[in-house]
């Protein structure tokens, strides 16, 4: 029988973390750039004030509230991965649970730093500790997060703790000293006996499934944040589980992306991250499409036909109002997702017929776009309703021939399409959190209807806020192997049983 | 214990802004300029509004136009939203049933401003300022509650602060009545609005007494609240215009 982690396996995994290359300081150097000057921006509104943003009365939360919401969301990746497929037992996940996993720890802190950031008087946190009341829904999100956090922590600190003991073993000769202690330390003592291993399997499936409750409730309660207040718009009973379902939806795009990010970072990692990977995770992505398409519909639909006194004006400024863009960019930008991922799955064939032809699909896609942007801007000429209707049903031809056009492309390209997938997915997201909060917070009851646009800083520190998450993704595998070893000779072991 | 709430006549008010002006020398609430103040960052406690508020006040024609105001403080809610949002208790519900306000310890989440189906609460987007001599004519009064600031003195960036019904105006009155040995009477304490009101349209005092101005003018057909619906059971009163 053959070693199951061979020495290519350590060339693969090991070897990179300790090569600090130009492309690691490129990247981290380029990161730096986009970060530094949110930062410094964040230090100028600490000392004016949150007088710096767009906020005003009504708007009272903004882009950072958004982004706060989105990232708890893009953190439901490790969750869903790592604890649920584990629990099920599904193989195809062991590759990549330590990136899911860790995912749910980084996208969980940077989504912390979105509330300080939103604070007037970050300076007096600590109140939450000596005054806190337990009936406010904020301390409910409060006291959920930081649960998530610590268990999320520990949940990727288990599965990291056989990877830590091999790298403990397999650290070069010529390594620093204190990055062999490290992982001595950090390993506390891991032997890899019967006893342990029985041990870390146990602990790993309770912390499973503990993690799986507390992350829905963090979910939950978030929503809860908007839909206890009697604002319209808000006032909704479906809004815990859809937040739970855009969660779990962008959370598997943020997955596939960071997991195409760190294979192009490191063309090794390809051999063990395979197309199984993106092809069935890619048809849970396509059931996250459909149950959140239902779950808009819902919304949308009740409101828009009910027609009440409060709640229309809100829906209505996101049907044909000034959140129509967002609103339907949404739409577009999910359905083109979805049809992706159906036609990931579509048998392929090649096609004559030139309305199949890539050339065809960009024209057209080049055609939709003009055409929306000419229905979003507020464009005079354009306001008559025929004109209007024209230019509707020339955008939604332009855009099937389109998605028809560019399917062949798509097709033939999995790991790029399910990315570009996962990119609209994301955008969408943001555009979803943005059309709950605004809509209802510019359409107050006895406040005249403002409007509200991030300002240079809001929209720096948001830069910023991606850039901090992907500098902590980056670093933290330049420390730890981002395949987690021990799962793929697990799987390799089960692969040998059956085979044998 | 007093239940004190504001009664307000609509009929009777001129929407002469005096009870603005009124509360915002009485509560030092800063000015902004007119850019920030357009861009909806005015602070007033007390605000005079056309309504309804979402439909141009210049509707109808001439000489067939008729425009409504509303004048609003803050509702001091009985099952205020505020309050129940409010994660550090910041702003709680006295036993004379006062919404106060405590600025030492607002965290600035700003979520009772959403919560709060008034718009009544206002953020300090910046430091205060005051322009010219205006910072000469601040009101020297200052309330603290077990060493937290509630009263006038003027407030941090980064806190909310909203109308308390001038609660410092009944300490004070309670102090003057113990240092000359009588019993505090009611009628001792008015809002610094209810004092100017050019149209004397508004009223104040203690709704549990049966005998009052307020719960007299309480029981009459044309009191109302503002958003009746909105679960917050506002206390402060209206005469609807009739
Ligand atoms: S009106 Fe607003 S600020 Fe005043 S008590 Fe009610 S909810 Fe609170
Ligand atoms: S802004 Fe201040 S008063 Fe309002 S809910 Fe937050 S901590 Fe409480």
């Amino acid at each position: 029988m053959q070693p199951i982690i061979t020495a290519q396996d350590r060339e693969n995994l090991v070897s990179p973390l300790f090569k600090f290359d130009r492309q690691f300081w490129m990247t981290i150097a380029a990161l730096l750039v986009v970060t530094l000057p949110g930062l410094a921006l964040y230090v100028r509104q600490l000392f004016l004030g949150l007088g710096v943003t767009d906020l005003n009365r009504p708007v009272f939360w903004g882009a950072y509230l958004v982004n706060f919401i989105f990232l708890i969301g893009i953190s439901m990746a490790g969750t869903v991965i790592s604890a649920v497929l584990h629990l099920l037992k599904i193989e195809w996940r062991r590759p990549i649970t330590r990136i899911a996993e860790s995912l749910t720890v980084f996208g969980l802190m940077v989504a912390g730093l979105q509330i300080i950031m939103d604070m007037g008087r970050p300076d007096r946190l600590v109140n939450t500790l000596l005054y806190g009341r337990l009936q406010a829904p904020l301390m409910w999100d409060i006291a959920s997060l930081t649960l998530y956090l610590l268990t999320a922590s520990f949940a990727l600190y288990l599965q990291l703790l056989p990877d830590i003991a091999f790298m403990r073993d397999s650290t070069p000769e010529n390594a620093p000293t204190w990055r062999k202690k490290l992982y001595s330390t950090l390993s506390l003592g891991w032997r890899g006996n019967k006893e342990q291993w029985a041990r870390l399997e146990k602990a790993i499936t309770t912390v499973s499934v503990i993690l799986i409750p507390i992350g829905v409730s963090l979910h939950t309660v978030t929503s809860w944040l908007f839909s206890t207040t009697v604002q319209p718009g808000w006032k909704s009973t479906i809004l815990g589980p859809y937040f739970v379902v855009g969660a779990i939806y962008s959370g598997i795009g943020l997955l596939f992306i960071a997991t195409a990010f760190a294979t192009q970072y490191n063309h090794h990692l390809k051999g063990y991250i395979t197309d199984t990977f993106y092809k069935n995770l890619g048809w849970i992505f396509i059931v996250m499409s459909f149950v959140w398409f239902y779950f808009t519909l819902n919304e949308t639909l009740v409101v828009t036909t009910e027609q009440e006194t409060l709640e229309f004006p809100v829906m209505a400024a996101k049907l044909f109002g000034e959140f129509a863009p967002a609103f339907w960019g949404m739409n577009v930008l999910m359905t083109a997702a979805t049809w992706i991922l159906i036609a990931l799955k579509l048998p392929v064939k090649a096609r004559s017929n030139p309305l199949f032809k890539t050339a065809t699909g960009l024209v057209m896609t080049a055609l939709a776009a003009v055409t929306f942007a000419a229905l979003s801007m507020n464009i005079p000429a354009l306001h008559a309703s025929l004109v209007k209707t024209i230019l509707l049903a020339a955008f939604i031809v332009f855009f099937i021939l389109a998605l028809l056009g560019l399917t062949g492309w798509f097709q033939a390209r999995l790991i790029p399409s399910t990315v570009i997938a996962s990119a609209f997915v994301l955008f969408g997201m943001w555009l979803e959190r943005w059309n709950i909060l605004m809509p209802t917070l510019t359409h107050a009851r006895i406040i005249p209807y403002t409007t509200y646009f991030p300002t240079a800083t809001e929209i720096a520190l948001t830069i910023s806020t991606f850039g901090i998450l992907t500098l902590i993704f980056v670093i933290f595998y330049k420390f730890f192997p981002s395949i987690s070893i021990w799962e793929v000779e697990a799987g390799r072991a089960i692969e040998q049983k059956n085979g044998g | 214990m007093a239940n004190w709430c504001m009664v307000i006549d609509l009929e009777k008010c001129v929407a002469c802004q005096g009870c603005s002006v009124a509360c915002r020398m009485e509560n030092n609430t800063p000015v902004v300029s007119p850019d920030e103040a357009k861009n909806g960052r005015a602070i007033r406690w007390n605000d005079v509004f056309p309504l309804p508020v979402h439909i141009a006040p210049e509707q109808g024609e001439y000489p067939n136009v008729k425009t409504h105001y509303a004048t609003r403080p803050c509702m001091h809610c009985e099952n205020a939203p505020c309050v129940k949002t409010c994660p550090v208790q910041a702003t709680y519900i006295d036993e004379e049933g006062i919404v106060r306000q405590n600025y030492d310890r607002c965290i600035g989440c700003r979520f009772c401003t959403v919560a709060c189906p008034y718009g009544v609460r206002y953020f300090n987007w910046y430091a205060p300022q005051w322009e010219g001599s205006l910072e000469n004519h601040l009101n020297p009064d200052e309330l603290s509650v077990n060493g937290s600031l509630e009263g006038p003195a003027v407030r941090p960036v980064g806190v909310v602060e909203k109308c308390t019904y001038c609660v410092h105006r009944l300490v004070k009155a309670r102090e003057r009545a113990a240092a000359e040995g009588r019993e505090f009477r009611a009628d001792e304490y008015v809002p610094a609005c209810v004092q100017t009101c050019t149209g004397k349209a508004r009223y104040f005092g203690d709704l549990d007494d049966p005998d009052s101005t307020v719960s007299q003018l309480s029981k009459s057909l044309r009191a109302t609240h503002l958003l009746e619906d909105s679960g917050a059971h506002p206390k402060t009163l209206y005469l609807a215009e009739g």
